[in-house]
């Protein structure tokens, strides 16, 4: 990929309004500065300008813990990496091509990640004294030579800006704020992008702040013709849109598809939603996002705690709603005694986890997979329950959809999987409609004639009742249950069939699910084997690797509690078996025990997602020897 | 206000035929029956529209008990998913029943949230002051000093004062009786469910095996006229088995004077009032003080606009100022583009 973005520069093509336009394959820009800089909104808005321009596109926000880290530190550089292309993106670019720097610490941060030969658009009004021993710089680095190796434009991006508003008599703080779209009107112009949209969004945005508006847009606009003016580029660059199916588009990260998944799916089951869910990052914006659906019938709770977030949520369910609660690792921990109650009293419960570092608080902004064996073992008892893991963000609409699909017709809690890089990251979706979901029904029993709360269908889920019924009253609880009849039982033989038969019902849930896919040979030496978020970088690798001629097949599990039935039989058409994730080797111990093969693990625990040149390295390492 | 009819059903309509597995003597038992008898005269009740949630412990095994629906939960959790069960269907009479640990111990956080939030449901608080599912442990109710399995050498805690952190948190009807007495019981049951808004009914319940008699001094037939005095809205709050002791308040210090030592009169006495939070406070606070008898009745009633009214009203008002959602529409967003 590396090779595609051509960022040659004739030193001498200057000549009004002449610069070059060279057509690129695929970009990658990462926006960096001060965590109050606006780093995440410029990001966004140009990731949605692209997107809907037709370019598929892949997104990294990447930002610290703290909500105003003291400005010019090197811990509160806040970054928003855009990968866009002109064919199907899986993951970010490995390397980033235009690094925007709003300060001395966001260029040393991301410094490493920038190729060779990179651009580099900075903000040259940072670059005193004071913000350079901030970041930690000994000598100024626009000064001593040591960014020769790349095509540095300085700007003075804050003196622009306030220059452009001087006729405002904004207060000089509200001015300053208005430095990031400048910053964006220069990478439009760069990207021969419109600025139209964001236009149209400043005016929607700051519709009751008019001096807003028109500020932002004066330099916004302002940003955009600095360049046409002083021509400091020598070229300027072009991405085709995509070759996407047809279809409606929108650009979607994997909380909002998961809030979307939760509000269709139940629409499609015909009943009600409610969310009880404790503000935890990075998972908060699921209960945002819903708070905002009350015309749909959307019931939120913003619970006292994690604990009362899931037993809401169970009490939803109990009365006939369906319950959702959304969190992260550390919220996940405190929910477990709640997901035993709704796997022994056999409710319908959708859990999300948003996954981040671990352990205990751990990294809280940055992403992790670390949480899979805690979603599939970690409860007191014999306590299974169905995992579900999204690939991608738009796949989380689809995998929550799957998992209130399931929570329904088989009567149980459901755990789905995403993460900090899914959840927060977002990519072009090909917007489905309501009809075209798969069926879900709500069925509750109202017909006292043979009922008891323990009795089963086919798929061995019991009958759910909305308290309400007449003639159906009965109780449920956490006590062992006395197999059809419901009621308290200490009964040694009784116990261990109720245990046998929750777990049964949830093995059975693999005939209701989709077989593993394999991309590439049917069978050979090697499998890389993924699970979650990890889809997009190997997906990338393993392409890249087939368009080098080497021999390597890829699947993907997105149903890790039960495995797709035909699991063993992939695993064991190829003679070794690679599995790449974000923790150390959580997947491969569960393939290990379950299935007794050895796969080779290769981890990465740096709260950062995997590059797909990492795992190219690794296939080809393996492939070698 | 405790104002009842008749209904369609007898106490015995609301027994599910399981066997009640309480220590014989228990105060649970009396609690049981009272609820069982005063159920068919509730306002509009409708037996299938009942739903009893608990805990865990002695207390929390209620919900068998009863012929309603019922959902025997996790050890001081029931607050918050009883929350969960009427705030999604708000149309069921929701009754939590629980115990001194389970409530105010583990369950303390979604006791207290419970009630400001003010969700129309019940909370009958089983108290006695001590854990007896577990066998005999100090709760958070039981007395500085106690001994107790855990605390054997005098337990050195001092005790929650339920009535007062539900004032403090924000309850609306909060009040307090003792299966001593049944014909009480069964009042204060029937005020909780009249009440719209969290009702908390502190009960006090006789543990016979570990900590029997810890109410005697008020709570057994001979001390019951001098030591506790019943509550009643506008009217003097006197007590004694001739009715002529009272409360007098000197400045902030309530007092009990004698009406017939001929220097007082009822004009001088207290009089309660129900909507009233200062004195609810003030009267939360006579178990501090020997002296003064043991407050029984409705602290406080007063009201607030209910948790699942006011989301049910944004429902409503979200559907009329966006229309009934259309999830098509929803799914594509305002930034959507074509593809051809």
């Amino acid at each position: 990929m590396d090779d595609k973005t051509p960022v040659e520069k004739d030193n001498h093509s200057s000549g009004a309004n002449k610069t070059e336009t060279q057509i690129v394959d695929e970009v990658t820009i990462r926006f960096a500065g001060d965590s109050g800089d606006g780093m995440q909104l410029t990001g966004a808005q140009f990731s949605d300008t692209v997107a809907s321009f037709g370019n598929d596109l892949g997104t990294l926000p990447d930002y610290p813990a703290e909500i105003r880290a003291p400005a010019g530190s090197l811990y509160g550089v806040s970054g928003y990496t855009i990968h866009f292309s002109s064919h199907d993106v899986y993951a970010l670019g490995d390397q980033v091509d235009v690094l925007v720097a709003m300060n001395p610490a966001a260029l040393k941060v991301n410094l490493k990640d920038l190729k060779k030969n990179g651009i580099i658009v900075l903000n040259s009004d940072t670059f005193d004294r004071k913000n350079l021993e901030l970041a930690s710089y000994t000598e100024n680095p626009l000064e001593n030579g040591s960014l020769s190796a790349y095509h540095v434009y300085p700007i003075p991006i804050t003196k622009s800006t306030m220059e452009t508003l001087k006729v405002m008599n904004l207060p000089i703080k509200t001015a300053q704020k208005c430095k990031n779209f400048f910053a964006l009107g220069v990478v439009y112009w760069l990207y021969n992008q419109s600025f139209d949209f964001t236009l149209h969004w400043i005016s929607d945005k700051f519709k009751k702040k008019p001096e807003l508006i028109e500020a932002n847009t004066k330099v916004l606009k302002a940003g955009y013709y600095y360049c046409e003016t002083t021509e400091i580029f020598d070229a300027r660059f072009e991405v085709k849109p995509a070759d996407l199916p047809s279809g409606t588009y929108r650009n979607i990260n994997g909380n909002e598809a998961v809030a979307l998944g939760l509000v269709a799916a139940a629409s499609r089951a015909g009943i009600e939603l409610f969310l009880g869910s404790y503000p935890i990052t990075p998972a908060s914006e699921i209960l945002h996002e819903l708070s905002k659906y009350r015309q749909f019938g959307v019931k939120t709770f913003q619970a006292e705690d994690e604990i009362a977030g899931i037993t809401t949520a169970i009490g939803a369910s109990f009365a006939g709603k369906l319950g959702a609660t959304s969190t992260s690792g550390p919220g996940m921990a405190l929910k477990t005694e709640g997901i035993g109650l709704a796997v022994i009293a056999e409710l319908p419960l959708v859990i999300i986890d948003v996954q981040r570092g671990g352990p205990s608080t751990g990294l809280p902004t940055k992403t992790e997979q670390s949480d899979l064996l805690q979603a599939v073992y970690g409860r007191n008892g014999e306590c299974p329950v169905p995992v579900l893991a999204a690939a991608t963000p738009a796949d989380c609409f689809a995998m929550t959809v799957e998992a209130v699909r399931i929570a329904i017709k088989y009567m149980t809690p459901v755990i789905l999987l995403t993460d900090g890089y899914i959840g927060n990251g977002s990519e072009p979706w090909k917007v489905v409609k309501l009809s075209e979901l798969p069926d879900i029904k709500a069925e509750f029993r109202t017909n006292p004639e043979g009922f008891h709360p323990y009795i089963r269908n086919e798929f061995l889920a019991r009958p759910w009742v909305i308290p309400g019924t007449p003639g159906l009253e009965h109780r449920i609880g956490g006590l062992e249950k006395q197999n059809i009849y419901g009621n308290i039982s200490y009964d040694p033989d009784n116990h261990e069939y109720m245990v046998k038969i929750r777990e049964e019902k949830v093995k059975k849930i693999s005939e209701d699910i989709p077989e593993l896919e394999i991309h590439g040979d049917k069978t050979g030496k090697l499998l890389v084997l993924g699970w979650g978020s990890t889809y997009g970088a190997i997906a990338s690798a393993v392409e890249n690797q087939h368009a080098k001629g080497n021999k390597v097949s890829f699947a993907h599990l997105r149903y890790l509690n039960p495995m797709p039935r035909n699991t063993a039989v992939v695993l064991n058409s190829f003679e070794k078996v690679l599995i790449p994730e974000m923790n150390l080797g959580q997947l491969s111990r569960i393939i290990r025990s379950e299935y007794l093969i050895k796969p080779i693990i290769f981890d990465k625990v740096k709260g950062q997602p995997f590059k797909a040149i990492e795992i190219e390295t690794k296939i080809e390492e393996i492939l070698k020897g | 206000m405790s104002e009842t009819v008749q209904t369609k059903y007898t106490a015995k309509d609301f027994s599910s035929g399981q066997d009640v597995r309480w220590c014989p003597g228990c105060g649970d038992f009396s609690i049981l029956a009272q609820v069982q008898r005063s159920f068919p005269n509730l306002i509009g009740i409708e037996k299938e529209k009942i739903v009893f949630i608990s805990g865990i412990g002695c207390s929390s095994r209620f919900p068998y008990y009863m012929d309603t629906y019922g959902f025997h939960t996790i050890h001081g959790r029931a607050a918050a998913i009883a929350s969960g069960v009427k705030t999604a269907n708000p149309e069921l009479s929701v009754w939590m029943a629980t115990g001194d640990g389970d409530c105010l111990s583990i369950g303390g956080n979604h006791f207290i949230h419970l009630l400001r939030r003010n969700i129309d449901m019940n909370v009958l608080l089983f108290n006695n002051r001590i854990y007896g599912l577990t066998k005999g442990q100090n709760s958070p109710t039981s007395e500085h000093g106690k001994i107790t399995k855990s605390t054997p050498l005098g337990n050195i805690e001092y005790p929650i004062n339920p009535v007062a952190l539900a004032l403090g948190a924000e309850g609306t009807l909060i009040a307090r009786t003792m299966d001593g007495d049944p014909k009480h019981m069964q009042e204060m049951i029937v005020r909780s469910h009249n009440h719209k808004g969290t009702s908390f009914l502190e009960i006090y319940q006789n543990c016979v095996i570990f900590n029997d008699g810890a109410f005697d001094h008020f709570m057994k037939k001979e001390n019951r006229a001098e030591k506790t005095i019943y509550m009643e809205h506008g009217k003097p709050l006197v007590f004694g088995k001739n009715k002529d002791k009272g409360i007098k308040l000197d400045g902030f210090k309530p007092t009990v004077i004698d009406l017939n030592d001929g220097k007082h009169s009822i004009n001088d006495v207290l009089v309660h009032d129900e909507k009233s939070k200062e004195l609810a406070f003030l009267l939360a606070q006579f178990n501090d003080h020997p002296e003064l008898p043991m407050p029984l009745g409705v602290f406080l009633d007063i009201d607030y606009s209910t948790f699942e009214d006011d989301l049910t009203a944004q429902i409503a008002e979200a559907k009329k100022k966006f229309g009934e959602g259309d999830i098509d529409e929803l799914l594509k967003g305002n930034a959507y583009w074509e593809i051809d």
